[in-house]
C-alpha cells in the first residue's frame, strides 16, 4: 500500500508541543472518509512513517486533521511543515468508536492529555447527531493549563447546555480558577446515569486503567467502557506484526475496543 | 490403491539418472529453479541450474544448536532434512523495496509504486512442513481484507515441488504438529525419492494441472504398484524415526494460564534475544519498514525488512519498549507461535520443522519448554473428594 | 432554611450514621463563609477543624521557592476539606484558599476528638469515613506523582515517534 499525497493546508500549533496538520487531498479527488476512532499512518518524506489518530470532523470529509506531538524524528519533521508542504497518508485503519451502538444512552467521553485528540472526531459526531443521545459527559485532564488542547472549542462547547465540560489539571500555579486534581477524581460526581452509559476512554494506559476502575465504582459494565489502546505500529494492516497485544493486532481489531475484551492483557506486565 | 483409473494417472516413475528432465522442463517453461544446494556448510535453496548442484550424497545431524553436514553412504538427492534456509526467503524476502518517492518542486512528492521483475520460481525439494508452512504465510498475507501484493505476485506464479521426508532430523516433530513427514496437499509435483540398494528411482505424484504440464516434456513412466508401495514404506520408515514430540492438547490453553509463569526467567537466563529462531522460521513474518534517501534528498525509499519480536526496540512506543525484559519477549514469541496464532490465523504457527531447535545457539527447544510449562503444573492436580465423604454417600 | 442537622444528615459523607451521633456532630458544627481569595487555613497552622464545602471552590496550595504557589488539588461542593485535625500534631500541611465565594460547614475538630475519645463507637465511624477519603487522596496523588501525561510518558498514536 502506498501512500495518498495529502497538502497542507495550515499547521495550527495547539500547545507548545502539540500542533494540528490540516490537509487536503493532493491527488485531484476531493474528500476522505473515516470514521471516528480510526487513524492513518502520516509520511513525512524521506524521514519516515508514523500512526496518528484523526481528529477532525468525520461529518466534513474535506479537511483531515491529526493533532500530534513533536516527541520523535517523524512528529518533529512535522512540525517543521509549512502550508502548502504534502505529505503522504494510508488509511484510515482500525476500529471506530461505538458511536452508534450509544445511541439512546448517555455518553461519557474520559480523555488524557493528548487522549482527547481521536476522541474529537467522537465529539463532532455525538454534537451533529445530538438528539439520538442522553447526557453527553465530557471530562478531560491535562498535565498543567497549558497543555489543554482545542481552548476555544472547549470554551465553545462548556458555554453549550446540552454537553457537560470538566476540566481538570494535575498541577497548576495560582491563577487558575478551574479544578486540580487527577481526571479521575471527575468521575464520581458527573452527571451520568451509570446503568444506560457507554463511556469513551483515550489516554495513556494507566490512566485509562484507573479511569476504569472509577467507572466501574459508578456501576458502569466493563462492557460499555471503550478503550483505545498505543502499541507501535509499521504496517496498518495485521502483518508487520509489531502491534499485538495478546491474540490481537491493535492496529486491525483495534485501536478501540470495549475493555472486558482487553481487560485480562492490560493486567499483565510487558504483553 | 489401485494401480488403474484416476489415481494410477496421477503417480508417475523417473529413474534418478533422469533427474536432470524434469530440471530441464522447468527451465523450457520459463522457471528459475529454486533447489537445496550446499553454501557455507549448510544445505539451502539457492538458484541452480542442473540436478548437479543438489547436495547428493549428504546428510544433515541436527540436535539443538547443532548443525552438521556428514557424508552418506549413498547418492540420495534428497538423503537430509531441512536447512537454516526455508522458502519464505523467496515469498517474503529479507529486503524488499516497497516503493519510492521523488520530490517535486513546490513541497510535494510523487509517489513511484515498486515495478520489480519477479521471476517465476520453481521450489524444488519443498518438504511437508513447508508446504504447511507457506500455506500459513499465505494466511497472513493474502487475507481477505488486505492483501500483500509483493507477497501475491510472487507465490502465485510459485510452482511447488515437494518431497516426502525419508530421512527426518533429531530436531523435526513434524508429525506432532501434523504437517509431515508425508506430503498431503498444496504441491503441484511430490516427489518420494527410492533408494533401496539396487535401484534408484523418483516416485512423482502430481497434485496440479501446472505440474502436469511439467511432466509433460518428461519421459515418465506410470508407477507400478509395487514402486508407489515401496516410496509409501520409505515414507512410512521416516515416520517412526521422528523421536521428538510436542504434546499439542490444549496448548493454547496452556500458555494462556502461564503468561505469569516464572518460567519464563528461568528460559530467560539462556536466550540471548539473538533472534536466530524468528530469522530460520518459516512462518515467522514480522517485519519492519526502513526510509532512506539519497544524498540529495531528493529521492526516498521505502523498505521493508524482517524484524523479530526479540528485539528489544520491536514492542518501542515512545519512551520505552512495553516488552523490555528478555523473559517477556520469549514469552511473546513461544505464546504468538503455539496459541495466539491459532486465535489470529487459525492454526497453530508452528510446523514442526525444528529449525528454532537447531539454530539456537544455546540449543533452547521449543518442545522441551513446553514439557516443562506442562510438568509445572503436575501436583497441582484438581481436588478430588476426600474418602469419608465418599463413603458417607454410598 | 434547611437546618444544619438536615443538611449533614442529607450529605453522603456521614451516610448511615446514627442519628444520636449526627446530633452530637452537629453540636460541634457551624456555618461559614469564605469570600473569592480568602485564606481557609494555612500550612503550619494547628489543625482544629474540618469543613463540608456546601458551594464554591477550595484550592489547596504549596509555596515553593523559585516555583511559586503551585495549587496541588481543589475541592468542591460535595467535598471534605481537611483531615489533619484527626491526626496529632494536628497542623495543616497546606494551605487552603477558597477560590471563588464558598458556603462550608465548619466542624469543630478539638470537640470531636474529645467526643470521639468518650464514645469509641462513634471514633469508629468517623474513622472508617475519614480513612476512605484519605485513601482516595493518597490514590489520587500517586497517579499525579506517575506524572501521565509527562513528555516521557506519553506514546506514539498519540504522541508519535
Amino acid at each position: 500500500m502506498v501512500p495518498r499525497p495529502f497538502r497542507l493546508r495550515q499547521v495550527r500549533r495547539e500547545t507548545h508541543d502539540t500542533f494540528t496538520l490540516e490537509l487536503e487531498p493532493a491527488d485531484g479527488s476531493d474528500s476522505f472518509c473515516f470514521r471516528a476512532g480510526q487513524f492513518n499512518m502520516l509520511y513525512v518524506f524521506g524521514v519516515g512513517e508514523v500512526p496518528i489518530s484523526i481528529s477532525g470532523n468525520p461529518t466534513n470529509p474535506h479537511v483531515l486533521m491529526h493533532t500530534t506531538r513533536e516527541v520523535g524524528t517523524v512528529t518533529k519533521a512535522m512540525g517543521k511543515l509549512r502550508s502548502g508542504d504534502v505529505v503522504g497518508v494510508r488509511g484510515p485503519f482500525g476500529t471506530p468508536w461505538p458511536v452508534e451502538q450509544a445511541e439512546g444512552a448517555d455518553v461519557v467521553i474520559v480523555a488524557g492529555g493528548i487522549g482527547l485528540a481521536p476522541l474529537r472526531p467522537a465529539l463532532y459526531h455525538l454534537l451533529a447527531h445530538r438528539d439520538r443521545y442522553g447526557k453527553i459527559v465530557l471530562l478531560y485532564g491535562t498535565r498543567t493549563p497549558g497543555d489543554i488542547l482545542y481552548r476555544r472549542e472547549l470554551q465553545r462547547w462548556r458555554a453549550q447546555f446540552d454537553l457537560d465540560v470538566h476540566i481538570t489539571v494535575d498541577r497548576a500555579l495560582s491563577g487558575w480558577r478551574g479544578n486540580v486534581g487527577v481526571v479521575t477524581s471527575l468521575i464520581p460526581r458527573a452527571p451520568f446515569d451509570a446503568r444506560n452509559t457507554i463511556a469513551l476512554v483515550c489516554g495513556p494506559e494507566i490512566m485509562m486503567r484507573f479511569t476504569v476502575l472509577e467507572l466501574q465504582r459508578r456501576g458502569v459494565s466493563p462492557s460499555h467502557i471503550y478503550v483505545s489502546l498505543e502499541r507501535n505500529m509499521k504496517c496498518g494492516v495485521g502483518m508487520c506484526g509489531h502491534c499485538q497485544l495478546g491474540p490481537f493486532f491493535v492496529c486491525k481489531d483495534g485501536p478501540v475496543f470495549s475493555y472486558n475484551k482487553v481487560q485480562h492483557l492490560l493486567e499483565k506486565r510487558e504483553i | 490403491m489401485s494401480q488403474s483409473g484416476a489415481e494410477g494417472e496421477k503417480r508417475f516413475v523417473l529413474p534418478a539418472s533422469q533427474f536432470q528432465q524434469v530440471f530441464d522442463a522447468l527451465k523450457r517453461l520459463g522457471y528459475q529453479i529454486i533447489a537445496p544446494t550446499l553454501l557455507d556448510e549448510a544445505i539451502v535453496y539457492e538458484p541452480v541450474e542442473s540436478v548437479d548442484e543438489l547436495p547428493a550424497g549428504f546428510t544433515d545431524e541436527q540436535r539443538a544448536g547443532v548443525y552438521r553436514l556428514k557424508r552418506r553412504a549413498d547418492k540420495a538427492f534428497f538423503g537430509y532434512a531441512v536447512g537454516p534456509r526455508s522458502w519464505k526467503h523467496y515469498l517474503y524476502p529479507p529486503r524488499q523495496r516497497l516503493w519510492q518517492a521523488k520530490r517535486e518542486g513546490n513541497g510535494g512528492f510523487q509517489v513511484i509504486p515498486e515495478q520489480e521483475q519477479i521471476p517465476r520460481y520453481a521450489f524444488v525439494g519443498v518438504r511437508a512442513c513447508e508446504l504447511a508452512a507457506i500455506a500459513i504465510q499465505d494466511r497472513v498475507f493474502l487475507g481477505e481484507q488486505h492483501c500483500d501484493e509483493y507477497y501475491r505476485r510472487r507465490r502465485e506464479n510459485a510452482l511447488l515441488v515437494a518431497v516426502n521426508c525419508v530421512y527426518p532430523a533429531g530436531n523435526c516433530f513434524c508429525s506432532s504438529v501434523g504437517t509431515g513427514p508425508r506430503v498431503q496437499e498444496g504441491f503441484d509435483l511430490a516427489i518420494t525419492e527410492v533408494l533401496d540398494g539396487k535401484s534408484h528411482f523418483l516416485v512423482i505424484e502430481v497434485g496440479s494441472e501446472r505440474g502436469a504440464a511439467v511432466l509433460e516434456g518428461v519421459d515418465v513412466q506410470t508407477a507400478t504398484e509395487e514402486q508407489w508401495q515401496q516410496a509409501q514404506q520409505a515414507v512410512d520408515s521416516a515416520t517412526r524415526r521422528i523421536l521428538k514430540h510436542l504434546d499439542t492438547t490444549d496448548l493454547k490453553e496452556l500458555l494462556y494460564r502461564h503468561l505469569d509463569s516464572p518460567h519464563w526467567e528461568a528460559v530467560a537466563k539462556r536466550c540471548l534475544t539473538c533472534s536466530n529462531c524468528t530469522m530460520v522460521c518459516p512462518t515467522c513474518f514480522c517485519h519492519t519498514v526502513e526510509d532512506i534517501t539519497n544524498l540529495q534528498g531528493t529521492v526516498a525509499e521505502r523498505w521493508r525488512r524482517w524484524d523479530s519480536c526479540f528485539h528489544i526496540d520491536f514492542s518501542y512506543i515512545h519512551g520505552s519498549p512495553v516488552r523490555v525484559s528478555e523473559a517477556s519477549r520469549y514469552r511473546q514469541w513461544i505464546t504468538h507461535k503455539l496459541a495466539s496464532w491459532q486465535d489470529q490465523f487459525g492454526t497453530l504457527g508452528c510446523v514442526g520443522c525444528g529449525r528454532c531447535i537447531t539454530w539456537c545457539p544455546v540449543g533452547i527447544d521449543i518442545t522441551e519448554e513446553i514439557r516443562a510449562l506442562r510438568r509445572s503444573e503436575e501436583g497441582r492436580v484438581a481436588p478430588t473428594v476426600p474418602k469419608e465423604e465418599s463413603h458417607a454417600n454410598t | 432554611m434547611r437546618t444544619l442537622e438536615t443538611v449533614l444528615a442529607e450529605h453522603p459523607f456521614f451516610a448511615g450514621l446514627e442519628q444520636r451521633y449526627l446530633q452530637i456532630i452537629v453540636g460541634c458544627a457551624s456555618n461559614v463563609v469564605f469570600e473569592k481569595g480568602q485564606i481557609i487555613f494555612r500550612e503550619g497552622e494547628e489543625a482544629n477543624r474540618f469543613y463540608l464545602i456546601r458551594q464554591g471552590r477550595v484550592a489547596l496550595e504549596v509555596h515553593a521557592a523559585g516555583i511559586g504557589t503551585l495549587t496541588i488539588q481543589t475541592l468542591d461542593a460535595g467535598d471534605i476539606l481537611g483531615w489533619s485535625w484527626l491526626v496529632p500534631p494536628y497542623r495543616w500541611h497546606f494551605d487552603a484558599r477558597a477560590v471563588e465565594l464558598t458556603r462550608a460547614i465548619a466542624l469543630d475538630g478539638e470537640c470531636l476528638r474529645r467526643k470521639c475519645e468518650e464514645d469509641h463507637d462513634l471514633g469508629y465511624e468517623l474513622l472508617k469515613r475519614f480513612a476512605e477519603i484519605i485513601t482516595q487522596r493518597l490514590q489520587a496523588t500517586r497517579l499525579q506523582l506517575l506524572d501521565v501525561y509527562g513528555a516521557e510518558g506519553h506514546i506514539s498514536r498519540r504522541g508519535g515517534t
